[in-house]
């Protein structure tokens, strides 16, 4: 195993967590805003405000997920396989509520009937929540190892992953992403919903604060050998602690910073914890599926490379551009103006 | 049932079901894009109204074929893991650039294109609707490059140390002629599809004189559109075939339930089929049409089943090497009967548009309607359910075979349970998605004269 980090296959890797690095910075606050949707939304208009909030970039955020996927199937199909096939149930409980929650994003508020947009609302709620909850089971089961055997095949079962240690990290990551999301609808909404989302904002930065402590330590409990670099956890403890205080001065832009650079840094020191592993085995650390035995050849590597190098910047140009177009706040008198 | 045709049965019902949305995105952005294009080419308000609204029938459509793609990504891990660590040194690549270069722009694009009408000015506003038309067209690009490769493995090399296909030439995989038979054919199915559902809605109001100077414009747009894509479709349809013949000869012989290699070939018509003696126990054919549909000549040798199976037992052992015979002839049929009834709705609607007569054409209107959408959807289903079937048993045409593709891990009791958990939940999403469609479909166009009009009507 003594290959360095300097190949592709680490690149890849790096560049795996990257993309769900992006994909937790940026969807973290789209389900944050869908989960606070039945706390902060009082009326019609308010929920209105708060989805045309991530309105038009929720879509792109939620294709750093898609992107992260494709890339472990190119670059690490055993990683693919293993993982896809293994989180199967979970990962269609994501699929249920990833589709109803993006239909409802576009259907809502097409029909006035109320029916109807409760019905698309709670959806929306659901949608946003069982994710946030989910990917945090599911990144918990790659911290904590898993049971592959000797072929490299998941063989626990789907009771398996819903141990104590990885729903205490799916409760850590709602409340992070419910925090995060809490902040962006303070920066980007007016009016009421905005003064909600920042009265909230304050008790779920100490929520959030003593959740991700709590994990950290379990996570150091759960590994035997330093798994998690020291650095990186104690980064994340740290901003959030000043988040505590940001909030409570008002200065969402600075907490809205620090909350994604702890998003930034909890799956960073996830990913830096597990390497060169990619998913580790529990039953016999030699089944270990690592970043050498389950990559794609050379040949892919570099051709995604080539593709990647060229692409991801013109991405970020673009989608940065969007978020720059749709600078300004949304308030009421945005959304009440329908022709429906 | 066996799990790996429980599996099947899951991919079936997801990619039909994906398919029945996808094409109308794919050629509704683009027309879409060109009225908004004539709208700020000319400032004529009737083409902002057109614009707005079969642009918020296409948000309709979009959402669903968005949120049903991404299950197609993610059930080549959950449900077919031992095929994905075969191919996925190749078939993976595909997937992550189709991510990177089309999903992010369509999505990012789209966002604009809903929100922007009033903080983009008109031209950046129209650039918008062009990227994301691009960017559709190279989602099908990139996701047929994989499927083609399915369908004839090409630039790989079997790697015997590690037991699975591995990348050779890229170049060779991205200039397969399955890849460039197959996504022509798509994208005129594409707008064949859009083309469709717009004449037929246009149609409806015409029938009621409603909205005539916008529906007698998007009639005739949708018309023209309608014929051109058609005619395409088949052409290159037509080359498909071809290249089928070349490639994947057991897929030709069993779309024709050819038994016995014949030369000169004749195209069968109506066939029963009597698989217990490998013949067909009823077949009434059209002489030498089977050989001009393959090799452009009257007197060519066309392959049958028999031998096929033969020459495939010796090539890679025991087994049955024939598709599901039905299917594939019956799915072939009746996608090229409904292609031919699209072709004729698609010329009579140009016919009667040069004569000036569309808008009073009571029998063409309800046509339109009632076998245009239709057909199209029927076409579309058919046609990926043969292209499909048609090459079983295999999942990497002469390399890997369906049987033995699924996910070893996953028990069975999982794959119906998701198996019911998909249908139901796009049953719902088709009734949600059918009963706005109609609503919005009905409603018409509204009276919107400037882009802030528009704006207030498009925020979600």
């Amino acid at each position: 195993m003594e290959q360095g980090i300097w190949n592709l296959e680490t690149l890849w890797f790096v560049l795996i967590a990257v993309l769900w690095i992006g994909f937790f910075f940026l969807e973290g606050f789209d389900f944050g805003v869908g989960i606070l949707l039945p706390f902060i939304g009082k009326d019609d208009t308010d929920r209105r405000v708060m989805i045309n909030t991530i309105g038009p970039t929720w879509d792109a955020n939620e294709v750093w997920l898609l992107t992260a996927g494709g890339a472990t199937f190119a670059a690490f199909p055993e990683w693919y396989a293993t993982m896809f096939s293994g989180f199967y149930l979970p990962l269609f409980l994501i699929l249920f509520a990833l589709i109803f929650r993006g239909v409802a994003f576009e259907y809502r508020s097409k029909d006035k009937l109320p029916q109807w947009r409760t019905t698309w609302d709670w959806l929306i709620f659901v949608g946003s929540l069982l994710p946030a909850l989910l990917f945090g089971v599911a990144f918990g089961n790659l911290v904590r190892g898993l049971e592959i055997d000797a072929a490299g095949e998941y063989v626990g079962g789907f009771w398996a992953l819903l141990n104590p240690f990885s729903l205490a990290m799916g409760v850590a990551s709602v409340v992070l992403f419910t925090l995060h999301g809490a902040i962006f609808l303070a920066l980007k909404a007016s009016g009421d919903v905005r003064d909600r989302a920042a009265a909230l904002s304050k008790p779920l930065a100490i929520a959030a604060t003593a959740v991700m402590a709590i994990s950290m330590i379990w996570t150091y409990l759960t590994s035997d050998s330093g798994f998690v670099p020291g650095m990186l956890p104690i980064l994340a403890i740290g901003l959030l602690g000043v988040v505590i205080w940001l909030t409570r001065e008002g200065m969402f832009g600075w907490a809205f910073a620090c909350t994604g650079l702890t998003i930034v840094a909890v799956v960073a020191g996830i990913f830096v914890g597990m390497y060169p592993n990619v998913m580790t085995s529990t039953i016999n650390p030699d089944y270990s599926l690592t970043v050498f035995n389950a990559s794609s050849t050379t040949m892919t590597l570099q051709i995604m490379t080539v593709v990647a190098l060229i692409f991801v910047p013109i991405v970020l140009v673009y989608q940065s551009w969007s978020y720059w177009v749709f600078r300004e706040r949304v308030g009421r008198e945005d959304v009440t103006a329908s022709t429906t | 049932m066996e799990d790996v045709l429980l599996a099947r049965w899951q991919f079936g019902i997801t990619t039909v079901y994906h398919w029945l949305f996808v094409p109308i995105t794919l050629g509704i952005t683009w027309m879409v894009a060109i009225m908004e294009t004539a709208w700020v080419r000319t400032k004529k308000p009737e083409y902002l109204r057109m614009t707005k609204f079969w642009g918020k029938l296409m948000l309709i459509n979009f959402a669903i074929g968005v949120v049903t793609g991404i299950v197609q990504e993610f059930q080549f891990g959950m449900n077919w893991s031992t095929y994905s660590r075969f191919v996925g040194d190749i078939f993976g690549a595909p997937l992550a650039i189709e991510a990177l270069l089309a999903f992010f722009i369509e999505s990012t694009f789209l966002g604009l294109w809903i929100f922007g009408w009033k903080k983009l000015s008109p031209k950046v506003h129209l650039a918008t609707i062009w990227m994301v038309a691009f960017g559709t067209m190279a989602s099908a690009f990139f996701i047929l490059l994989a499927n083609s490769w399915m369908q004839y493995p090409t630039g790989y090399i079997l790697n015997p140390v590690t037991g699975r296909a591995e990348m050779q030439s890229f170049s060779e995989i991205l200039t397969s002629k399955v890849l460039w038979s197959h996504f022509p054919h798509t994208i005129f199915v594409g707008f064949a599809t859009a083309s469709a559902v717009i004449l037929g809605v246009a149609a409806w109001h015409l029938a009621r004189k409603r909205h005539v100077v916008i529906m007698r414009k998007s009639a005739a747009f949708a018309g023209v559109v309608l014929l051109v894509a058609t005619l395409g479709v088949a052409l290159t349809g037509h080359y498909q075939g071809q290249v089928m013949v070349e490639v994947q000869p057991m897929k030709m012989a069993s779309a024709e339930a050819l038994w016995d290699t014949e030369q000169p070939a004749s195209f069968s018509l109506f066939a029963v089929g009597d698989k217990e003696n490998n013949r067909n126990a009823i077949n009434l054919s059209l002489p030498r049409a089977l050989s001009l549909l393959s090799c452009n000549n009257l007197d060519c040798e066309v392959q049958g089943i028999n031998d096929l199976q033969a020459a495939s037992v010796a090539e890679f052992g025991d087994g049955d090497y024939i598709p599901n015979l039905f299917v594939t002839y019956w799915s072939f049929r009746i996608m090229i009967g409904m292609g031919m009834l699209m072709i004729l709705i698609g010329g009579l609607a140009v016919w009667f548009h040069v004569r000036g007569t569309l808008t009073r054409e009571k029998g063409f209107l309800k046509l339109a309607l009632w076998i245009g959408i239709p057909a199209a959807f029927v076409a579309n289903a058919m046609g990926w359910i043969f292209t499909e079937m048609g090459r079983q048993p295999w999942i990497a045409y002469g390399l890997l075979k369906t049987e033995v593709s699924n996910s070893p891990t996953v028990p069975g009791a999982w794959i119906i349970i998701t198996l019911i958990g998909y249908t139901l939940i796009y049953l719902a999403l088709a009734l949600a998605a059918g009963y706005l469609f109609v609503k919005y479909a009905k409603a018409g166009p509204g009276e919107e004269e400037t882009a802030e009009d528009v704006a207030a009507s498009m925020v979600y």
